[in-house]
């Protein structure tokens, strides 16, 4: 029986069978939408006029015998940073309230081509900055497994609508780990792409060399579906890669990593890192053993100065990105009487429009990029950049994927961190060397922490254009994982997901 | 006692350094695929891209590159192997990004320079500008301040934005500091932005027209005393837009700055505007406290990196030089140097040399254009070229030289062509325009003349030549001006026992 709890293949499988429709699918997610969201607030805008118009015509193509690609009719999360045409699209910032983009981003036009259906907007850390969505200009998301802690950020939305079943598939973007860490807090699977993977156009700048879009879900293999729907050259993103798309599904239902080594990294454990999180690691490493891979350890020296140099990159081309909201053309205005000047409008825009950790981000970039200081922190972050890819260079000569945790600590309690903006950075320590080199990386679930009961997430990183062999590792470890337990981790979610 | 422009230059030695801007004239815009044709309805070729929305990204024009290296190569210029765009930033709400994306430290071009040809207390002398850099960057929109004192965003009521020009590819020429222009200055300048005008004119690569705006020129003027060896504060000329305007901007520069150092002032690093009616500047931003425009590499871009054999196919189609070929066609034509000035300044090179090709001989080729089209088209204030073609000019010439039209019917023929009566034949054809030429005709008419002034007849039989001059009237008049005067002048002395 097909339900919200089953996965997108199966999803996909039911619907081309004709056991279920799309309309009827789409229909009992946005039931679960309206039962659990005002909990979690995983949606800034739910669509639905347009996801059932979307639902009625795949089953009309389907009913017409048209041949449809394996997710159509499948509802899916999209995170409110990518832009579809006449949907409000903010950001997460008041900055853009309102705001309905006259255009569609690739991935959005790729998404419908293949027949998804957009349930809606998910929330996130206003313009993608932030662990945690408290950054949300629209209130914070909370974590399905305890609405008393964090989701993750910035696509805290998108992560915490697939552990409630409010979509079974999801759109997030990761700039330092805002795929990764908010999948590793709720027990979901979330993949970066190689970057230039997915492109980029449509999706609002945050760091430009850092940004990549990839796809959330519950599982491996759903993730891959998706993977190879928005996946692919793009002649509109000039950083695009004009390559074939790795085969990540076939990789993914592969369940077969004997003789591929493993590489552990070194920099990426120890202090810092929760007992139960490290713990629940070390067993998943077991289970890749069992599998039949060779674990080595390798070290990346350079990954210690990775956080700092990622905060003067990011922000730096953020001051830039974030510019044109000036209130001159679209978004909010303020202060516009008639009398004040255009000067002094763009100001009271930008004070009041962004939020506290926008202007920190826009104030510390400006800084780094002034002449004068320019060499000494933009200029050595790109060196450190070099020198992350030298250390991915030698560590996948030794291995032909790396492992870590993907956060040092399970989800925190909302407010904990929010005076503590360096406390927050940290928690990104393991996902944002994976950004600066333009690799690929996954996070799937590997267990809950003892001492918490919360999720761990288990990293996967994979060299560049080499996506297949993360979801290689990734479905194998999956499936020894759920047959050890007996279960999926998400079974073992509170009430407030509904089963 | 102010200083005039000769004891200025008798006393301060003038280094000068000169900027121009360029608007290619490629079908689309730099980085979208938005038209560029001048003068449409505001607001009406823009694109997300150019309009900055959020999300949107750059893609580079490889036609905009192939103009810009075509300058590069008729500059004498290294093609930079690799160079990358950067962005500069600055807020001004006729800039959709806020940010400009330009060439900063790593332009196309490099190296290069332009010979020109001074007139100068000894006649032609050769001058070299050095080239520094020439490189590629976007046109912003077009601000209208409306109400106001100045003209200018501070003080107006409100501003209108027009967005068409945003994008247009531009190609900034920068020249190295050019000393050793002494009192020739002016004409130094004026000579650079010609020979460069009229290169840019023979590669295609724009329209060049200033008037318009698709060429604009910064002057930057400083001095020194003779013989110091140093280095004045510079002015900055904007947007000095007609050949005669930057003859006149310097020496107004020259003048100005003289009198200040003079009276013991200095000069004040900054912007000026120059002002048509008066030949003078009048101050405009403060350059003292550099403005830090925060330059970084456009991460949306990656970098140009041209092929070597690319290059070397585009150096094989440079056209003729323009002085060269200047040069060239004197010597063809054999034109005194004041003639081949006028036919130069009148930018009637390229009719005339199509009108030779066409079979007219050169002399009357030039005097034709130079003479009757130029004072038809001063009339209504009009290019020559726009009245008539080289092929209709060629055609009367043609017939002129066989005898077929005199003088003076060619100027009727001209006039009707140009009112539109159809082809040079056809307007003969109509207005019946054939020279007489029938000797039985104009004998006839030659008696009758003579017939009517019997006393005037009577003092050329006794030798009086120059009284024929009545005669020869008297049957011009009769013949409706249609007679060959020579032939009549011919059977008049011979009838008259003279010939």
């Amino acid at each position: 029986m097909t339900n919200i709890h089953s996965t997108a293949a199966q999803m996909s499988e039911a619907l081309s069978e004709g056991s279920i429709t799309s309309v009827e699918l789409t229909e009992a997610h946005l039931v679960q939408i309206e039962k659990v969201d005002s909990k979690v607030h995983a949606f800034l805008h739910v669509d639905r006029e347009n996801a059932l118009a979307q639902a009625r015509d795949v089953d009309a193509k389907r009913k017409s015998g048209e041949k449809l690609s394996a997710l159509a009719g499948v509802p899916l999360a999209l995170k409110d940073v990518l832009a579809q045409k006449g949907v409000p699209t903010t950001c997460g910032s008041k900055m853009l309230e309102g705001w309905r983009p006259p255009y569609d981003s690739t991935v959005v036009a790729k998404l419908k081509q293949s027949g998804v259906v957009i349930l809606g907007k998910t929330n996130m850390d206003e313009f993608a900055m932030g662990s945690s969505t408290e950054n949300s200009a629209y209130g914070p998301t909370h974590n399905p497994w305890d609405l008393t802690r964090i989701p993750g950020g910035s696509g805290g939305g998108s992560a915490a609508a697939l552990a409630s079943f409010e979509a079974p598939l999801a759109i997030g973007t990761d700039t330092g780990g805002s795929i990764r860490q908010p999948a590793a807090v709720t027990g979901t699977v979330g993949v970066k792409p190689t970057y230039g993977a997915v492109s980029r156009y449509g999706l609002v700048a945050f760091s430009s060399s850092l940004d990549q879009a990839g796809p959330c879900a519950r599982t491996v293999l759903d993730t891959a579906l998706l993977h190879e729907v928005i996946a692919g050259y793009d002649q509109m993103d000039s950083t695009s890669i004009n390559a074939p798309v790795p085969q990540v599904v076939t990789a993914a239902k592969k369940l077969d990593v004997k003789g591929l080594k493993i590489g552990v990294v070194k920099e990426l454990s120890g202090e810092g890192y929760q007992a139960g999180v490290q713990q629940r690691f070390n067993e998943a490493l077991d289970e890749l053993v069992k599998a039949g891979a060779e674990i080595v350890e390798v070290s990346c020296p350079n990954f210690e100065y990775a956080l700092a140099a990622y905060y003067l990159i990011a922000p730096s081309e953020a001051s830039s990105n974030l510019a044109r909201f000036d209130s001159m053309r679209y978004g909010l205005r303020v202060g516009d009487d008639g009398k004040t000047s255009a000067e002094e409008v763009m100001n009271l825009t930008r004070h009041e429009g962004f939020g506290a950790e926008v202007k920190r981000r826009i104030i510390l970039g400006t800084y780094a990029l002034s002449s004068g200081y320019y060499d000494a922190y933009y200029g050595s972050a790109q060196k450190v950049r070099t020198l992350l890819i030298r250390d991915y260079q030698a560590a996948f000569a030794k291995a032909d994927v790396l492992v870590s945790p993907t956060c040092p600590t399970t989800a925190f309690k909302l407010g904990e961190n929010v005076d503590n903006p360096v406390a927050m950075y940290l928690n990104d320590i393991a996902t944002i060397p994976v950004n600066m080199a333009g690799i690929g990386g996954m996070s799937l679930p590997c267990g809950l922490a003892p001492e918490d009961g919360l999720p761990v997430g288990f990293q996967i990183m994979s060299p560049a254009m080499k996506d297949d062999l993360m979801y290689q590792v990734g479905g194998t470890l999956e499936a020894a994982l759920v047959s050890k337990w007996g279960k999926t981790l998400l079974s073992e979610i509170p009430a407030l997901a509904g089963k | 006692m102010a200083l005039s422009y000769d004891q200025a230059v008798e006393k301060y030695e003038p280094t000068l350094g000169l900027e121009v801007h360029v608007e290619l004239n490629t079908k689309s815009k730099m980085f979208c695929g938005c038209a560029t044709e001048f003068g449409a309805e505001p607001n009406t070729q823009t694109c997300p891209i150019c309009l900055g929305l959020p999300g949107a990204l750059p893609v580079v024009n490889g036609r905009a590159i192939e103009s810009t290296i075509l300058i590069g190569l008729a500059l004498n210029c290294q093609i930079a192997p690799f160079s990358r765009f950067a962005r500069k930033n600055y807020f001004y709400p006729d800039m959709p990004k806020n940010f400009q994306t330009s060439q900063y430290d790593e332009p196309i071009c490099i190296n290069g320079y332009l010979d020109v040809e001074i007139d100068t207390d000894d006649g032609k002398m050769p001058f070299r500008v050095e080239i520094e850099r020439v490189h590629m960057e976007e046109d912003t929109g077009k601000s209208l301040h409306v109400g106001g004192e100045t003209g200018r965003i501070h003080g107006a009521d409100y501003s209108l934005l027009d967005y068409n020009r945003a994008g247009i590819p531009l190609v900034e020429i920068v020249t190295k500091i050019i000393p050793g222009a002494k009192k020739y200055a002016p004409q130094v300048a004026r000579a650079y932005v010609t020979e460069l005008r009229d290169i840019l004119r023979s590669l295609g690569v724009s329209d060049v027209k200033m008037e318009q705006g698709s060429m604009r020129c910064d002057v930057n003027l400083s001095l020194a005393p003779i013989g110091s060896g140093a280095l004045g504060t510079r002015s900055e000329t904007k947007n000095v837009n007609s050949l005669r305007s930057v003859e006149r901007a310097v020496l107004g520069e020259v003048i100005r700055q003289s009198n200040r150092l003079d009276a013991g002032e200095r000069i004040v690093q900054e912007t000026r505007h120059f002002l048509e009616e008066s030949g003078q500047t009048r101050p405009g931003r403060s350059k003292e406290q550099a403005e830090d425009y925060r330059y970084f590499p456009e991460p949306d871009l990656v970098p140009v990196v041209p092929d070597a054999t690319w290059i070397e196919t585009l150096r094989g189609q440079l056209p003729e030089r323009p002085s060269a070929r200047r040069k060239r066609l004197q010597a063809e034509w054999s034109v005194p140097d004041k003639e081949m000035d006028s036919l130069v300044n009148a930018e009637l090179l390229d009719v005339v040399e199509e009108t030779i090709s066409l079979g007219a001989e050169p002399a009357r080729a030039r005097s034709w254009w130079l003479g009757e089209v130029s004072r038809l088209a001063n009339e209504r204030e009009v290019a020559p070229t726009s009245l008539i073609t080289a092929s209709s000019i060629a055609e009367i010439i043609v017939l002129i030289e066989s005898g077929e039209l005199t003088d003076k019917l060619a100027r009727q023929v001209i006039e009707g062509v140009i009112a539109g009566e159809g082809s040079a034949k056809e307007v003969i054809e109509k207005r019946g325009l054939k020279v007489v030429s029938d000797d039985g005709a104009l004998m006839k008419a030659i008696e009758s003349a003579i017939a009517a002034s019997p006393d005037t007849a009577e003092r050329v039989r006794s030798g009086n030549i120059p009284a024929a001059g009545a005669l020869i009237g008297a049957v011009m008049k009769a013949t409706g001006g249609q007679a060959d005067a020579a032939k009549v002048r011919e059977l008049l002395l011979k009838h008259l026992g003279q010939g």
